[in-house]
């Protein structure tokens, strides 16, 4: 067993071997680019890029033709949001959001903000997950674009896609999902859902960094404005040349992910639950974020009494990412945890766990041993352990900021 | 986050953990910073007839720096007068413990989780307190 273990699949994933093979021909012999007309090298290239777009919309159930390859899905992100509200900004200037976006979503409307655009920040439900009639409520007749993620890479909830793309489409708004997370772990059907606008990445799918895709609906028909110029490439929606290696491992990625996604996800599932059930013998642990309603991956789980960054360094065996990001000068817990109204110690106490395809059981067992141990080690040391057992009610204590 | 080796090795050996009976006159209990903040330390002094603090008690929740801070100036406290106490500088602290300026926090709490044990001894004996100190800053 390879130390430390990796769970932290939601921040990225290893390129899975067959897509690496498959990718490096393209760097060595077929190098040629695939905007090159005038001969060989440059049509091998370009129908490598096709087939990759092939199966890139496969996985989408979208057409060929609705993808647009990007650097990656922050770049994808920005020339959706800003893409659609630039291009519809003569019907209105109001866009929606939610707090518990990624922040590719969130400072690209906060750039539209300084632009000129006015946009709500939804408050999702405790669970995570957004409230219908609130999303409805917050529609206003000059709402333009609505970017509202599938699934969120902290906590891992699923948000109700096909309900949020019916009210959209009835109301001729452009709907923009980032399904970052999604894509490659649930099966997503544009033909199904009313999308106009996806955002996907290669690099957490197992495939490589750099590459990343933009579905564009064809009908009906949606515009943006590029935000990138030069050559026009991609019918000038992206511009700059295509990489060819980067592409095709994202069509291998997203093949494999397409074939073997029911069977993995299975696994998956059953270590997720097997970590969970081991961490819960623990007292004072909190799932963040709807258990049902999530990715078979993501365990996002709050230890009471614990900060988070001296838990992960505790645990450094096990790599996973801690919600709190005391690591910043600002010492902030998570915001996705606060948009769910958790406490700032629960949201200071939390541990993202995002298990992949190469996860193990004696990882899981590795990890959830560990846990046990450090965690009580920890709360040995914690003062407000010391008062809980105490019967003292935190709440009711007068702490001096600082 | 690289941590330094004395952080690492302070928070992997923490000295002096636990707790005194908060009751005991001969002890002074300083609880600094807030859970909101992440981070949250008690420090206890025990302190004998002639005035010198004998021995000292932490428990801290916070990151690896501000358990390496705590633990550490459990041990300067020990075998010094309160006066020689209420001397030990922050900086004194984040220069030992090589702290990064984004951890530098941590070494201002130990610092007033010394001032505020040694407040707490002189109030349960009717000392006069010199000149008053904030023990947090306001967020």
């Amino acid at each position: 067993m390879k130390l430390p273990i990796y769970l932290d699949y939601s921040a990225t994933t290893p390129v899975d071997p067959r897509v690496a093979a498959k990718m490096i021909p393209y760097l060595t012999e077929h190098f040629g680019n695939p905007a090159s007309r005038s001969h060989a090298y440059g049509w091998e290239a370009e129908k490598a890029v096709e087939e990759a777009r092939e199966h890139v919309a496969a996985l989408i159930n979208a057409d060929p033709k609705e993808i647009v390859w990007t650097s990656g899905a922050t770049e994808g992100d920005n020339l959706a949001i800003k893409g659609a509200a630039q291009f519809y900004k003569g019907k209105g200037k109001h866009i929606i959001t939610q707090k518990t976006e990624h922040k590719a979503v969130l400072d690209t409307c906060r750039e539209l903000e300084r632009q000129g655009f006015e946009v709500t920040y939804l408050d999702p439900e405790q669970n995570g997950i957004i409230d219908l009639d609130k999303f409805r409520a917050a529609i206003r007749p000059d709402t333009i674009v609505v970017s509202i993620m599938f699934v969120n890479n902290e906590i891992g909830v699923i948000q109700p896609v096909a309900e949020i793309g019916e009210i959209c489409r009835s109301k001729g708004i452009i709907f923009h999902c980032d399904a970052v997370q999604a894509a490659g772990k649930l099966g997503i059907d544009v033909q199904k859902l009313k999308l106009d606008l996806l955002a996907m990445t290669a690099h957490k799918m197992y495939g490589p960094k750099g590459i990343g895709a933009l579905y564009i609906r064809r009908k009906p028909r949606v515009r943006i404005e590029a935000q990138i110029h030069g050559g026009g490439h991609e019918r000038g929606m992206r511009s700059g040349t295509l990489p060819t290696h980067q592409i095709v491992g994202f069509g291998e990625a997203a093949r494999l992910a397409k074939l073997e996604m029911a069977t993995d996800n299975e696994r998956i599932r059953a270590l997720r639950d097997r970590l969970l059930n081991g961490v819960k013998e623990l007292e004072e642990v909190y799932v963040n974020g709807d258990l049902e309603r999530r990715i078979p991956g993501n365990l996002n789980v709050s230890f009471n009494f614990v900060e988070g960054e001296s838990l992960i360094m505790a645990i450094k065996d096990i790599a996973v990412s801690s919600g709190s990001a005391c690591t910043s000068a600002s010492l902030e817990p998570s915001y996705v945890l606060r948009a769910l109204g958790r406490s700032d110690e629960l949201a200071h106490s939390s541990i993202r766990f995002t298990l992949g395809k190469y996860t193990t059981a004696e990882e899981i067992d590795y990890a959830v041993d560990l846990l046990k141990r450090k965690v009580n080690r920890l709360r040995e040391l914690s003062p407000l352990w010391e008062m809980y057992k105490d019967g003292v009610d935190l709440n009711s204590v007068q702490w001096a900021a600082h | 986050m690289a941590y330094s080796e004395k952080v690492i090795e302070h928070y992997e050996n923490p000295r002096n953990v636990g707790s005194f009976d908060k009751g005991d006159d001969s002890v002074g209990t300083g609880m600094v910073g807030a859970p909101a903040c992440g981070d949250v330390m008690k420090l206890q002094i025990r302190v004998n007839d002639a005035g010198i603090i004998e021995d000292a008690r932490f428990k801290t929740y916070g990151c690896g720096s501000a358990i390496a801070s705590s633990s550490l100036v459990t041990e300067w406290v020990k075998g010094k007068s309160l006066n020689e106490a209420e001397e030990i500088k922050n900086t004194q602290i984040a220069e030992e413990l090589a702290l990064p300026p984004v951890k530098i926090h941590c070494s201002i709490l130990a610092e007033d989780a010394i001032k505020a044990a040694i407040i707490d001894y002189r109030k349960k004996h009717g000392l006069e307190q010199p000149a008053e100190q904030p023990a947090c800053k306001a967020a």
